[in-house]
């Protein structure tokens, strides 16, 4: 168990900046989520703590100790691979047992941790079997399996989830969870699915273009997004943010439809933001066309026109309308999220 | 304007087919058509040469004379030449020692080549080029560098650099003709072998390395655990057909030596085309060339048990 702190890390392939001085605290037993998409040097950053990658400016500190310059090895890390990178040629109980036989640990004592990992995993009746006579779930908690037994101070994983299918990942998603919070390790997360970072994270560490966007805690994350990027990366179905004017009689987008403002709204927002699961159907609302309904079940998500602006609300209510048809929806004024030109967040 | 012209008409039946047709669709008789070349091709250019060749070892068949039936007297008479016995060893030392060359080598440059360095693609292109060059071009090179008088390695020892006062002996020795010709054969096979195996180095994924990387794992230790483990099904391949490449040589002995001197360098081979159709016997020469299947079959059941897929490579099914 550590704290890791992240100070000022620059990254840069060649002439190519891949990350432009990134700050991360983390502090001992949190569960950090490293979100964002594509690209975004996410994962690069989990490299550089792993020590895959190296440094190209700043420092890296676990528990204190600045790592820059510490062979992987001897960070003190595990790592969960996206492709989970077992090894195919060695049986489960051998590919967990891995990193204590180079280090010459005694038999029993290997074999004890092999199956304390076992146990905790449920892998008990998989030990002698080979990586390909595994299903996805199992591959992944064999893996993790991998990473346990070392006791390392920091899990980190890279993407662990993207190979399973959408049922597995959310009981996955939990287990890994799950696992966290009894063993208390300080584990760094990196995923591009925002539902992953909300359900699973202490903090989330939203990054864009080798940037940190914000980090906080999701639920302030999804209350106040600082910007733009965040308010449209985090939450499903993501946010609406409309390009408008403020008027004294509401904001303007530019179908000429006039939206309600909160009391004392900033003049100089440029966004409206309103999340769809925030506006109700009521005939004080505004008018729009309907594009598409789409029921999930528990709620009807439908899409409106105005204009050439589209608007997408979340309703508790069974929505019966048709494509063409007119309807009437009111955003929640407490809940609009104004922003500047710039892109950042007004003080509302 | 929708003035109806009649459409065409339109069945849903399937015109009847002719008897052509439907002998095409007989698998058996299709299966059989498309067979028939390569079954030609092999029959007339693989079965029947072996055929012929195993045949004539147990006749005393020379050039010009047809021979009669002798059963094993070709082979009776071979046990107790000397110059055969020779030939069987030269053959298995000959293909022992430069496999194991070749194989040592070739795993180096491989490994070398599969790490980044510069120039890497003309490296590899390089490194082909004993491959290309066909063999007696390559072997008449050997021969000018191993010659008694022009050699350019006794030219360096002797006149540039001054370490010795006489010319090398490569080929007018017993011995050092044999070693002479093993480093021809080890120059010759290492791209092959170096080219097969970066390709299989290629397959082993790099997050294995740094799983290993993180594991703790010392550079001698994840070519032992991860890169040898994973290699071995295709090294197994590129070792039996080195294997039987080199165990039937013939071109760089023949070129080079001729089996010379005093017969000290044949391998079955060119001993075989030496008494079979140099000295007419084509009996006696083909029991020597018959002499070699056993190897032969030896190699192929080596690559059969050394191919066989491992359990870790197969699907499913543990039990």
């Amino acid at each position: 168990m550590a704290t890791v702190s992240v100070r000022q890390a620059l990254k840069s392939f060649g002439t190519t900046r891949i990350l432009h001085g990134v700050d991360v605290e983390i502090a001992d037993g949190e569960f950090v989520v490293l979100v964002g998409p594509s690209g975004c040097g996410k994962s690069t950053l989990l490299r550089m703590i792993a020590g895959l990658e190296n440094i190209s400016g700043g420092e890296i500190a676990i528990d204190g100790r600045v790592v820059n310059n510490v062979p992987p090895k001897d960070r003190d890390i595990a790592m969960v691979f996206q492709n989970y990178a077992l090894y195919p040629h060695m049986t489960v109980r051998q590919n967990m047992a891995f990193s204590m036989k180079l280090a010459k640990a005694p038999a029993d004592i290997m074999e004890a941790e092999v199956q304390r990992a076992a146990k905790i995993l449920g892998l008990d009746a998989l030990l002698d079997r080979y990586p390909r006579q595994l299903s996805g779930g199992q591959r992944q908690r064999v893996a993790m399996g991998r990473a346990i037994v070392r006791h390392p101070q920091v899990f980190l994983f890279d993407e662990p989830l993207s190979n399973l299918d959408a049922k597995l990942r959310v009981q996955m998603r939990s287990e890994i969870r799950e696992l966290q919070q009894r063993l208390g390790t300080t584990t760094i997360y990196v995923t591009h699915d925002q539902i992953e970072a909300m359900t699973m994270a202490d903090q989330i560490v939203v990054m864009n273009g080798g940037r940190i966007e914000q980090s906080g805690a999701p639920l302030a994350l999804y209350d106040k997004p600082a910007n733009l990027f965040v308010a449209g990366f985090i939450g499903s179905p993501a946010m609406n943010l409309l390009p408008g004017t403020v008027t004294d009689r509401g904001f303007r987008i530019p179908s000429g439809t006039l939206l309600p403002l909160p009391p004392h709204a900033p003049a100089n927002a440029a966004t409206y933001g309103i999340r769809p699961e925030h506006m109700s159907l009521s005939e004080d609302g505004v008018e729009g066309t309907i594009v598409l309904v789409e029921p999930t079940g528990s709620e009807t998500q439908v899409t409106l026109r105005f204009g050439e602006t589209v608007l997408t609300g979340a309703f508790r209510e069974r929505v019966q309308g048709r494509p063409g048809d007119k309807l009437r929806v009111l955003p929640d004024l407490d809940l609009v999220h104004l922003f500047g030109p710039d892109g950042a967040r007004l003080p509302s | 304007m929708s003035a109806t012209t009649a459409a065409p008409v339109w069945t849903k039946m399937r015109p009847k087919q002719g008897a052509l047709s439907r002998l095409f669709d007989w698998k058996p008789f299709l299966a059989f058509v498309c067979l028939l070349p390569a079954v030609g091709l092999l029959m007339t250019f693989l079965t029947y040469p072996l055929g012929l060749g195993i045949w004539l070892a147990f006749t005393d068949t020379t050039i010009g004379r047809e021979g009669i039936w002798v059963g094993l007297e070709n082979f009776i008479w071979l046990m107790d030449d000397p110059i055969f016995w020779s030939a069987v060893f030269f053959s298995v030392f000959y293909t022992g020692v430069a496999t194991i060359g070749k194989f040592a080598l070739g795993l180096w440059l491989a490994l070398l080549l599969n790490q980044h360095v510069p120039f890497k693609s003309m490296l590899r292109a390089i490194i082909l080029l004993p491959w290309i060059v066909p063999t007696v071009l390559s072997a008449i090179a050997f021969w000018w560098i191993y010659d008694p008088q022009f050699s350019i390695i006794s030219y360096l020892f002797v006149d540039v650099l001054g370490w010795r006062d006489q010319n090398i002996d490569f080929i007018n020795t017993a011995w050092p003709a044999r070693w002479s010709l093993i480093a021809a054969n080890i120059w010759r096979g290492i791209p092959f072998v170096a080219i097969t195996l970066l390709a299989g180095l290629q397959t082993i994924p790099p997050s294995l390395y740094e799983a290993a990387l993180l594991d703790g794992a010392s550079g001698w230790q994840r070519f032992r655990y991860i890169t040898f483990p994973m290699l071995l099904p295709i090294l197994a391949i590129v070792m039996t057909f080195s294997i039987i490449f080199t165990f039937t040589d013939f071109q760089l002995v023949y070129a080079i030596t001729r089996g010379g001197p005093v017969n000290s360098t044949h391998l079955l081979a060119t001993l075989a085309f030496q008494r079979g159709i140099q000295g007419g016997q084509l009996g006696e020469g083909a029991a020597i060339a018959v002499s070699m299947i056993p190897f032969l079959v030896f190699a192929t059941l080596f690559s059969y048990y050394g191919l066989a897929r491992r359990k870790w490579q197969q699907g499913e099914g543990n039990d």
